[in-house]
């Protein structure tokens, strides 16, 4: 049976689309995304503010446009960091297993008691809020993910023979860990980067929301919904259309990352 | 019952390690955590006494072992500022948190489990992949969000719900019903598409054995081979979901109660961190931590009960 590509399409287009949208954004924004207006508050999408204006009279599309840097960036950086970390615990607890393993996935254990984004959370309010916290407490958030994913592979791959032959020959460690076996891992850590971007840009947006990710001037989604929930009923489109970009950023990395799984377990 | 020793004492060692690490990352604020605590114009004696208060004239390990001490004996310190114990602060806040927390639950559970079933049956179909591609958005769309669009629809264009003052299902029934479905459905959502997905995969993945072809061969009927079945197998899988999911209903009401007011756990932890009453955040969030370990644990010890197989070691 061929397996369906229909949401790796739809996963690319979503993301590909605001990946051309941040990218122009780097060089043109309709308008000055700060620029405030007193005399055209509050003003409904038209033809002169695709999205309409905010509380300050700012130009929502460009703010929005803005917002793509910040998620992008975010995004990136944290699976970055979770990603090295990840790969960390989870390939010496998978290839060496026993108390080393034991040890590591203890506290992989342990990290996983904090729910949703209480991590991130209490990371951000010791360390105080901003973009660069942010972004390392989203890391650290997305380290249990990838030493899962890493560490059941180098665990299965283990056990093969090109690995033992490996062994056999005298290969260090690090040799095999980086060479024989991280190449075979490479499908399911891109299945688990994607979603752990995905989770980035939704874990930002919550703790944006709650005013402890990222701080004013820096352009965040989750902060342009904190500043609209007031008027969701005189500017309900304020609110939804933010929200709807969020959710496409989020839902086209989800796609990507279902849509790779399945060619992944087909091929397999 | 050995099994049941290693698994008490690997609870015990993650919640002694949660803790560490908490502690730990409280150790890290930078600069003095009374100046931090009381702001840049409060005068040397309300630091220096602060200071005494916190115990920072102690070291860091005789801290520790005072604060493990104290959430032995049920005192978790005391909030700077309501000035009061922060055990009586959480006994207030904890049964808003729960109620929520288990009326969501019971959503994810009526609403998530049918629709998975159906959704399985649906196998093969085209229609599938497009209900498949709903539950990502479900799992997609930000939870805070969803709590503004169930506004935005039931009380700014409906005029349904008119207020969204906290009632306790003591109070008054279907004033508590109201109170409690909108912040539970949001945070609910995620979690209905995660059930739906993983029953989904579950039941295609049972449809596979052997017993399935035998008892179909047998002459059953689907649903009869659905229900008799392959639904009996699915208990584990469901079970470990659902367990998961506690814990992430309890994270999601961390926000969700902010945008609905709610008088909860979650709403006092962000108050706490803005006005920087840390003692008061760091219990909770060990209290939070230790929460979603219990419910691990009993997950685990779950799995021992339902399934002989296990049980007897095999």
């Amino acid at each position: 049976m061929r397996s369906n590509r229909l949401p790796l399409y739809i996963g690319l287009t979503f993301v590909g689309s605001l990946f051309v949208m941040m990218l122009i954004g780097v060089f043109y924004t309709p308008y000055d995304p700060n620029a405030m207006d007193a005399t055209n508050r509050l003003a409904l999408p038209s033809a002169t503010h695709l999205f309409g204006t905010d509380n300050f009279g700012r130009d929502i599309f460009s703010r929005v446009m803005e917002g793509t840097k910040t998620a992008f960036f975010i995004g990136t950086t944290a699976v970055s960091i979770g990603l090295f970390f990840g790969f960390l615990f989870g390939a010496f607890a998978g290839y060496f297993g026993g108390w080393i393993d034991e040890i590591l996935m203890r506290f992989i254990d342990a990290m996983l008691a904090f729910p949703g984004i209480l991590l991130a959370i209490m990371l951000v309010a010791v360390f105080e809020p901003g973009i660069k916290n942010t972004v390392i407490a989203l890391g650290v958030m997305s380290v249990p993910a990838f030493a899962r994913i890493i560490r059941s592979t180098f665990i299965q791959y283990k056990s093969y023979d090109f690995v033992k032959a490996s062994i056999a020959k005298g290969g260090s460690a690090l040799h095999i860990m980086l060479k024989h076996i991280l190449p075979n891992a490479l499908s399911p850590i891109f299945v688990a980067a994607s979603l752990s971007f995905s989770g980035s840009v939704l874990a930002e947006s919550g703790l944006s929301y709650l005013g402890l990710g990222v701080q004013p001037p820096d352009p965040s989604w989750g902060r342009m919904l904190k500043e609209a929930q007031p008027y969701i009923a005189t500017a309900p489109w304020y609110v939804v259309i933010v929200g709807v970009v969020i959710t496409v950023l989020v839902l086209g990395f989800n796609l990507l990352s279902d849509g790779m799984r399945d060619i992944h377990d087909k091929r397999v | 019952m050995r099994f049941y020793l290693y698994k008490l004492s690997m609870f015990g060692l993650t919640l002694f390690i949660v803790s560490l690490m908490i502690f730990f990352v409280f150790q890290l604020l930078p600069g003095n955590p009374a100046q931090i605590i009381l702001g840049l114009d409060a005068d040397e004696q309300q630091i220096h006494y602060l200071e005494q208060e916190l115990g920072l004239d102690k070291s860091a390990i005789v801290r520790y072992i005072d604060w493990m001490a104290g959430i032995f004996q049920g005192d978790l310190g005391e909030s700077l500022r309501y000035q009061v114990p922060v055990s009586d602060v959480l006994a207030e806040r904890i049964p808003v948190t729960t109620s929520i927390a288990i009326f969501s639950m019971v959503l994810t559970v009526i609403v998530g489990i049918p629709l998975g079933i159906l959704i399985a049956r649906m196998n093969g179909k085209r229609i599938a992949v497009f209900l498949s591609m709903f539950t990502q958005l479900g799992i997609s769309i930000p939870s805070f969000w969803f709590g503004f669009m169930l506004i935005l629809l039931f009380s700014v264009t409906l005029n349904w719900v008119t207020s969204f003052e906290y009632v306790a299902w003591s109070e008054d029934f279907f004033g508590a019903l109201q109170a409690h479905l909108l912040p539970s459905l949001a945070i609910a959502i995620s979690n209905i598409a995660v059930v739906i997905r993983y029953l989904r995969n579950t039941i295609l993945d049972q449809n596979k054995m052997d017993y399935v072809r035998t008892a179909t061969c047998k002459g059953l009927s689907e649903r009869a081979v659905l229900y008799g079945h392959v639904l009996r197998n699915a208990c584990i899988p469901i079970i470990t979901i659902i367990g998961l999911i506690t814990a992430d209903t309890l994270g999601g009401s961390i926000i969700i109660e902010n945008v609905f007011a709610l008088p909860g756990l979650g709403s006092l932890l962000i108050q706490s961190i803005t006005s920087r009453d840390f003692p008061l955040v760091q219990s909770m969030v060990l209290y939070i931590a230790a929460i979603v370990l219990v419910i691990h644990f009993v997950v685990d010890l779950l799995y021992k009960f339902i399934d002989p197989r296990i049980r007897q070691g095999r």
